[in-house]
């Protein structure tokens, strides 16, 4: 789930950042390049528009006044010569109206609702024209004066002002279909893009995700995961220096497990072949142990050592033989529902401990377990207590509903900081001015292996006032969950 | 003085065990080998037998079966590890008890004691009638005899004494660890597995249907209980 959820927002981000740049890259060029080109037309289309409007009126003006054209009686013009002149002005496109002072010609634009900066510029001689809309249409205004030349000569003040109306509809489609053509130009810029950075995604992103797959098995534990090496780009070269790194580890590990196992199995041999040979020796100790007494002076000696080094070495090489079969994996369980309390009971009994020791155990505590592992723990962690800690030595036992603590503790100064994290390793000696103890050297590792063969621990502690404690945590299963036959 | 016949390959191992018990006031028949051992068996019936379960030709999963045909006779197994297939396989063979290589003698001497103690003489307590009833058995505790449906059920010492142990108390549970100090008097926590194959030996010879028993019924969590029928 969180692994899944990571491998998604993963792939998200590449993929996000590759596919953000693609379009950002694909819409900014596509939107410069149909942008310029629409703003380009547009200017050129209304300028042109512009320049043949007021070109045709200037033209127009000038066939429509010859010198001398208006009637002697010269200004004010009459109501019918401005409509006349208006008329003359207009054609399809164009509609002009001609004021003078307060007259003005019929028909034609409002002239009130002209800008009255347009006004102001025609009035001052120029000409000028300006981009309105009327009604929501666009239109081109374009006002000048009519100059009238008299024929002597003299022009008369510029008081006829004429004003030009074209419509920029036509214009406005065509400005309006390149605008249309640039947003196309914008989209299907957009999907291009958006695909584009889905393929270069893919392509960058396969191996990628190739290369963490096969990384993840290594990381489990999986040493023969490979990357499949795609194409001969830089990703390649990474995906086979991983399978290079990945082989020699392989080599390198199965190389350790190699020697590991054949260690192992050479103890387990040894300890086989020697087990023979004890057999017959210990089946002889009580003989000699029974003859040693009547033996003289150094003969009853040497048999009694010979007798009790047997033992020594019997209970080493039982040892060793139990450490194998865990380090094998072939220890197994055999189940049984057992009274705790009776059992801690009959493993102190049996050792003739019962005196020893004190228990503090719950009555009718019953516990599914091994009850001969059961008692290799607690005559190991006993045996260790009695050994090297100091009396009182207690036994609890702490049932809860879903795990059974037995706690070993002793009164004696503890362990010291430093061997209390190999405490259970094998052979460990605290105490290295004491060469060789009771016990095989074996006892706390085999009841550390027997804990976690049952899916439980055993951990080491000093108390706060004295001593060591040593804790069994066994689990408690449903007790219906296996079935006893 | 009890005879015991000794099977084991190791000549070393068969002399010290034979050194062992002989000393111990056992007259002792060693043999080498599985034929050589039953030829010993039938010239000079023992009263239990040692035996070795790797053995070179017949080994002593087929000597134990060949045993429980022809008779009751104890049998105690020399294992070389105390917690695989060997153990299961040979109490499934029908040995009654086992003892895990090296042993010391005076461990095999009391499995020994133990098991002789099965064949011979009832229970200590000797409180209810004779002949006891539970619907098709008849369970005679002083004649040491058990019959079904009026036919004799041959049981192995083992087999009998855990009838009789869960039968003196009908309806009461007792734990694997009760019977093997009962039965086999095995006076540490020992192998429940030596509890769960004779039961179901005797599951075997005395029920209609070993899957469903009447007789011997599992209570689970706890051990086994006699009926209630």
């Amino acid at each position: 789930m969180n692994a899944a959820a990571r491998f998604l927002g993963g792939v998200r981000s590449l993929r996000t950042r590759l596919l953000v740049a693609f379009v950002l890259l694909g819409v900014s060029t596509a939107v410069l390049v149909a942008g310029v080109d629409y703003v380009q037309a547009r200017d050129i289309i209304l300028q042109k528009t512009q320049d043949t409007a007021v070109l045709t009126l200037t033209e127009r003006i000038e066939t429509l006044l010859p010198p001398g054209g208006l009637g002697p009686g010269g200004l004010p013009p009459s109501q019918a010569e401005l409509d006349a002149i208006a008329g003359r002005l207009s054609d399809r496109d164009d509609t002009a109206v001609a004021v003078y002072r307060d007259i003005r010609s019929v028909g034609g634009p409002d002239v009130d609702t002209l800008a009255p900066e347009l006004r102001n510029a025609v009035r001052e001689g120029r000409v000028v024209w300006q981009r309105v809309l009327v009604a929501g249409r666009p239109v081109l205004v374009i006002g000048t004066q009519l100059r009238i030349v008299l024929r002597d000569g003299v022009t008369l003040p510029p008081e006829l002002e004429i004003y030009s109306v074209r419509s920029l509809e036509p214009e406005q489609q065509s400005i309006g279909l390149l605008a249309t053509r640039a947003w196309v130009t914008g989209a299907v810029a957009l999907v291009f893009a958006v695909l584009l950075a889905l393929l270069a995604g893919r392509g960058v992103l396969g191996p990628v995700r190739e290369l963490r797959r096969a990384t993840n098995r290594l990381g489990e534990g999986d040493l023969t995961a490979r990357a499949l090496v795609l194409g001969t780009d830089e990703l390649a070269d990474v995906a086979r220096t991983f399978n290079n790194t990945a082989e020699t580890l392989e080599g390198h590990v199965g190389e350790l497990r190699r020697m590991e196992s054949e260690a192992r199995r050479f103890v387990a041999d040894v300890s086989h072949e020697l087990r023979t040979p004890l057999a017959a020796m210990t089946a002889v100790t009580d003989v000699l142990d029974d003859e040693a007494q009547r033996l003289p002076g150094d003969a009853g000696q040497a048999a009694r050592l010979v007798s009790e080094e047997t033992h020594k070495l019997t209970r080493l090489v039982n040892d060793l033989i139990e450490v194998s079969r865990f380090d094998a994996g072939t220890a197994t369980l055999v189940l049984d529902d057992v009274d705790v309390a009776e059992a801690i009971r009959a493993t102190l009994r049996a050792r003739g401990w019962s005196d020893r020791v004190r228990t503090d155990l719950p009555v009718g505590v019953i516990a599914r377990l091994d009850p001969r592992r059961l008692d290799v723990i607690i005559a190991n962690l006993v045996s260790n207590a009695l050994q090297h800690g100091a009396p009182p030595v207690s036994v609890r036992a702490h049932a809860r509903p879903d795990q059974l603590d037995i706690e070993v503790s002793d009164s004696g100064p503890g362990l010291a900081p430093d061997v209390l994290p190999h405490v259970f390793n094998r052979f460990y000696k605290a105490d290295t001015a004491r060469a060789r103890s009771e016990g095989s050297g074996l006892g706390l590792a085999i009841a550390w292996e027997n804990a976690r063969l049952h899916g439980g621990g055993l951990t080491a502690a000093n108390r706060p006032d004295a001593g060591a404690v040593f804790t069994l945590h066994l689990p408690r299963p449903d007790s219906e969950s296996g079935d006893p036959r | 003085m009890s005879r015991v016949l000794l099977i084991e390959d190791d000549r070393a191992v068969r002399t010290g065990l034979e050194l062992a018990l002989t000393r111990q006031g056992h007259a002792v028949d060693a043999a080498g080998t599985g034929e050589q051992g039953l030829a010993l068996l039938r010239a000079t019936p023992p009263d239990v037998v040692v035996l070795d379960l790797m053995l070179p030709g017949m080994d002593g999963f087929e000597i134990c079966r060949r045993i429980r045909t022809d008779g009751d006779l104890p049998i105690i197994m020399l294992t070389a590890r105390n917690d695989d297939m060997d153990v299961v396989a040979g109490l499934e063979a029908g040995a009654d008890d086992y003892v895990v290589k090296p042993v010391q003698p005076r461990v095999l001497e009391a499995r020994i004691r133990a098991v002789l103690r099965r064949s011979g003489g009832g229970p200590a307590n000797v409180g209810p009638p004779p002949v006891e009833r539970h619907g098709d058995l008849a369970i005679d505790r002083a004649a040491l005899v058990v019959s079904k449906q009026g036919r004799p059920v041959g049981l192995a010492p083992t087999e009998l004494r855990l009838l009789l142990e869960l039968s003196a108390t009908p309806g009461r549970v007792l734990s694997r660890q009760q019977l093997l100090e009962l039965v086999w008097e095995h006076d540490y926590l020992g192998d429940s597995r030596l509890v769960d194959a004779c039961v179901q030996r005797l599951r075997a010879k005395i029920e209609d249907d070993s899957a469903a028993p009447v007789y011997i019924q599992t209570v689970r969590g706890f051990g086994y209980r006699f009926g209630p029928l």
